[in-house]
């Protein structure tokens, strides 16, 4: 591949509420036995990029320990490799990322260095699968200067919490407007750029001269009218996860059996860090219906329309319905939890209960005492 | 061209001191035997272990026709290698030679480099060594203890001070630094790892008589009175000057084997040999029984062999990661189920592994699958063991009937269990009976009847 990657991972976003103050959005659980950057990282690999830099600021304690390694993602090579950057203190700079064109500024020896033609520029919160050599294709073809992966949203999705795009009919981008009040388009952007690595660096330093540091609206939307920016309309599955109904039901589409097959039995993979938990157990009187469970789950009571993420102990006479328990939960006995996303290494009491009403999706921290089991 | 002149005379300097260290290590390379020198530089490794890995196990049948025994699968996701394996990193062991001869290919991809287990090292991690040809004679390994003289030159390498004997059939996890702590404490040549058996299965084992320091007097293979019931495990360790001399010493030995050559020689010579008692859980998975069941003994409650413990992590190759999904008309009880299987049918009382799909309607009980396997709908399957990457079609019926002894091995295919190889393809529609093997893909003229009697064996392709 004739592009090095660059991964947008430092971002906080309020619309998950208590589930991001523990992580960084890339580093959300997701499917049971993912986390949200494993779908961007496995589609670099996939794709042949060998050189990646992840740029995370915001609570990166998960993050980093998801990424302890890069072989995980067949990275680290000895052409390549998978860069973590972190903003650090200098005698030019004292700043934290003051936006995603600011992080790319701070690094800018990690483009300048590369000698690869092109970038791609990706969120770690999207769930998808892409091969970014099509989209790269597609730029080289259109003589563009940017290009611009968009998605189809439905009305449920809120496209006002996305880039909002409108093409002509060449697919050149003429409106592209961030987070609109009303949004007048279904077409938004996914957070996936492709841009030549000397363009990228010349933009880069002018904005960096003009104090502007944000890399879609002091690049891409600034330059819209003079630089030919393309969209590359993405037909297959692609979610965002940023607020907490999305990342709901993002994971709930796993129950279908087509969005399965389609992330975990079509070539190629999704990759994520082995975590070697034994298979998951189910004892005497365990009850499970429609639902997911991953590795290192003992399941002694009632699971339905749930999913269950790594080492999750369900207790005796449990039920849970229609929730989200993340890594390494432990539920008591006769607890009842309905439309909820347990927080990852909570304790639940036993005999309690916790229900998510009026379509909200409670969520639930509990940081109580854990006895040995 | 004064200046020239000097510069021609330092650079024949140069080229002196040039042919000068040429010498020296042309000296290093031809004079010593031993290539772990480098300088000052001398590789050290205290412990180093060697795992015999290429026996057939061929008490396990159609399983270990196209694989060898160590790389069965075993318990939802392992293969019974990654509990010898997981103890070395475990107990802190990181140079570990696998020797192999019996079908490698599938324990070959499964330990690779050796990363799930952390022996991806600089130095040493772990070697897969097969027989090889040499310039004066070329052998297969012809027994345990000759397999390990022929890679001497493995071990020579890691300079070793103990050299721990390993083998690729059963299921526990061992601190083997106990072990070698012990074999320290008495100054000891070589110790056996040990377990107590009750004293009426001990004439089943090879077993040692020790005095009450726990050194051993004599040994006993299979007595019919025993008098001890502390059984070998076939697990030594080995100072290595010690093995060193008695492998170089037997080396003419056909079939060198440790129990019946190597130990004797070592307590003929005065060695001194130690019994290590083992107290933990270890399982002999030799017999398609006792591979059964063990694996239905991990289903229990609180399973005697827990593999749920933080303590001693057992690793293994996770080829798949995504979770398992139950459907809505599915029914699980007791089981465990590996990753990314799909179950829409009954599960009951059984190990499935990873990328199994049951099939609506089909019914799982007391019965071992293995991975990437798949039950077609409406079958019902009683007390099996299905190998990986079968096709069992639609409407089938396994383990029925009366149980007859086997007709061609009664003595492999008894317990009452249906047996089926890897890659087989079982048609729609049949019924199976109780000790039976197959392996292949068939079809439904291979079943007269649409069935397959009890003792019955179908074997389509491989060599039994």
């Amino acid at each position: 591949m004739r592009a090095i990657g660059i991964v947008l991972a430092g971002g906080n976003n309020s619309r998950m509420r208590e589930l991001s103050n523990k992580r960084a959005t890339a580093a959300m659980p997701i499917a049971g036995g993912f986390r949200s950057i494993d779908f961007v990282l496995s589609n670099m690999s996939n794709s042949h990029i060998q050189k990646v830099a992840v740029f995370t600021q915001y609570n990166a304690k998960s993050l980093n320990e998801h990424l302890n390694s890069s072989k995980w993602w067949d990275f680290g090579r000895k052409q390549g490799g998978l860069y973590i950057f972190t903003p650090t203190t200098t005698p030019e700079n004292s700043y934290w990322y003051r936006g995603t064109a600011d992080a790319m500024a701070q690094n800018l020896g990690f483009l300048k260095s590369s000698h690869e033609p092109y970038v791609v520029i990706a969120s770690g919160d999207g769930v998808y699968k892409l091969d970014y050599n099509k989209v790269l294709e597609q730029h080289i073809a259109k003589k563009a200067d940017f290009t611009v992966v968009t998605a189809n949203v439905e009305e449920k999705d809120d496209p006002s919490r996305f880039g909002v795009i409108r093409t002509d009919s060449d697919g050149r981008i003429i409106e592209f407007e961030e987070k609109p009040i009303n949004a007048n388009s279904y077409q938004v952007s996914a957070g996936i750029y492709i841009v030549r690595r000397r363009l990228l660096i010349e933009l880069i330093e002018k904005s960096q001269e003009e104090e502007r540091h944000d890399f879609v609206k002091d690049i891409l939307i600034r330059y819209k009218n003079v630089k030919k920016i393309y969209a590359y309309p993405m037909e297959e599955y692609w979610s965002n996860i940023s607020s907490v109904d999305s990342y709901f039901r993002t994971n709930m589409e796993f129950l279908q059996k087509d969005i399965r097959d389609y992330f975990f039995k079509q070539y190629p993979d999704v990759y994520s860090k082995v975590e070697d938990l034994p298979p998951a157990k189910y004892n005497a009187g365990s009850s499970v219906k429609n639902s997911l469970v991953s590795s290192g789950c003992i399941v002694n009571g009632e699971v339905q329309d749930s999913i269950l993420f790594k080492k999750v102990f369900v207790g005796n006479n449990c039920v849970i319905k229609n929730s989200i328990i993340l890594n390494d939960v432990y539920i008591g006995d006769n607890t009842y939890i309905e439309n909820c996303i347990v927080e990852s290494r909570d304790t639940i009491r036993a005999n309690t209960k916790y229900i998510g009403e009026n379509n909200e999706i409670k969520i639930v921290v509990e940081k109580n005492e854990r006895y040995a089991l | 061209m004064e200046f020239f002149v000097r510069n021609v005379q330092k650079n024949e300097e140069k080229i002196k001191i040039f042919m000068k260290n040429i010498h020296i290590f042309g000296n290093l390379c031809y004079n010593q035997t031993i290539p772990t020198v480098r300088g000052d530089y001398v590789i050290k490794k205290e412990m180093i272990a060697m795992l015999l890995a290429g026996g057939q196990g061929s008490r396990l049948g159609v399983l270990t026709a196209n694989v060898a025994k160590p790389a069965v699968a075993f318990g939802g996701k392992y293969r019974i290698i990654d509990f010898p394996l997981s103890n070395c990193i475990n107990s802190g062991i990181d140079t570990v030679g696998v020797l192999t001869q019996y079908q490698p290919l599938q324990l070959n991809t499964h330990i690779g480099i050796g990363i799930p287990w952390d022996l991806d090292r600089n130095v040493g991690g772990v070697s897969i060594l097969p027989p090889y040809e040499k310039s004066t004679s070329s052998e297969w390994y012809t027994g345990t203890a000759n397999a390990i003289y022929q890679n001497l030159r493995y071990m020579e390498y890691y300079n070793p001070d103990y050299v721990l004997i390993l083998g690729g059939d059963h299921i526990y996890k061992m601190d083997y630094e106990v072990m070698l702590d012990f074999h320290k404490a008495n100054k000891a040549d070589v110790t056996l790892a040990t377990i107590p058996v009750p004293m009426e299965e001990a004439s089943r084992f090879g077993v040692v008589i020790t005095d009450d320091k726990k050194q051993i007097q004599e040994f006993e293979e299979k007595p019919e009175h025993p008098r001890s019931n502390l059984a070998s495990m076939g697990i030594y360790i080995f100072s290595w000057p010690v093995l060193r001399e008695a492998l170089l010493k037997l080396k003419d030995q056909p079939s060198c084997d440790f129990g019946k050559h190597i130990i004797p020689y070592c307590h003929e010579k005065g060695d001194r040999i130690f019994a290590y008692e083992y107290n933990g859980y270890w399982k002999d998975v030799g017999t398609l029984g006792s591979y059964w069941e063990s694996n239905m003994e991990l289903i229990d409650l609180i399973p005697v062999f827990n593999l749920y413990e933080e303590y001693w992590k057992i690793y293994t190759k996770s080829e798949r990661i995504p979770p398992q999904y139950i459907a809505p008309e599915a029914i699980v009880d007791k089981a465990i189920i590996g990753e990314a299987a799909e179950i829409y049918g009954e599960v009951h009382n059984s190990v499935i592994g990873p990328g199994v799909v049951v099939e609506p309607g089909a019914v799982i009980r007391d019965s071992i699958i293995m991975s990437a396997t798949t039950i077609g709908a409406g079958t019902v399957v009683d007390k099996s063991i299905i190998s990986e990457n079968v096709s069992v079609g639609a409407g089938c019926k396994l383990g029925v009937g009366e149980e007859v002894p086997n007709k061609v091995k009664p003595d492999v295919y008894a317990f009452g269990l249906v047996t089926i190889g890897e890659e087989s393809v079982i048609p729609d529609n049949v019924e199976i009976g109780k000790n039976t093997a197959i392996s292949g893909e068939t079809e439904a003229s291979d079943y007269p009847g649409g069935k397959l009697a009890g003792g019955e064996t179908l074997i389509k392709v491989g060599d039994r």
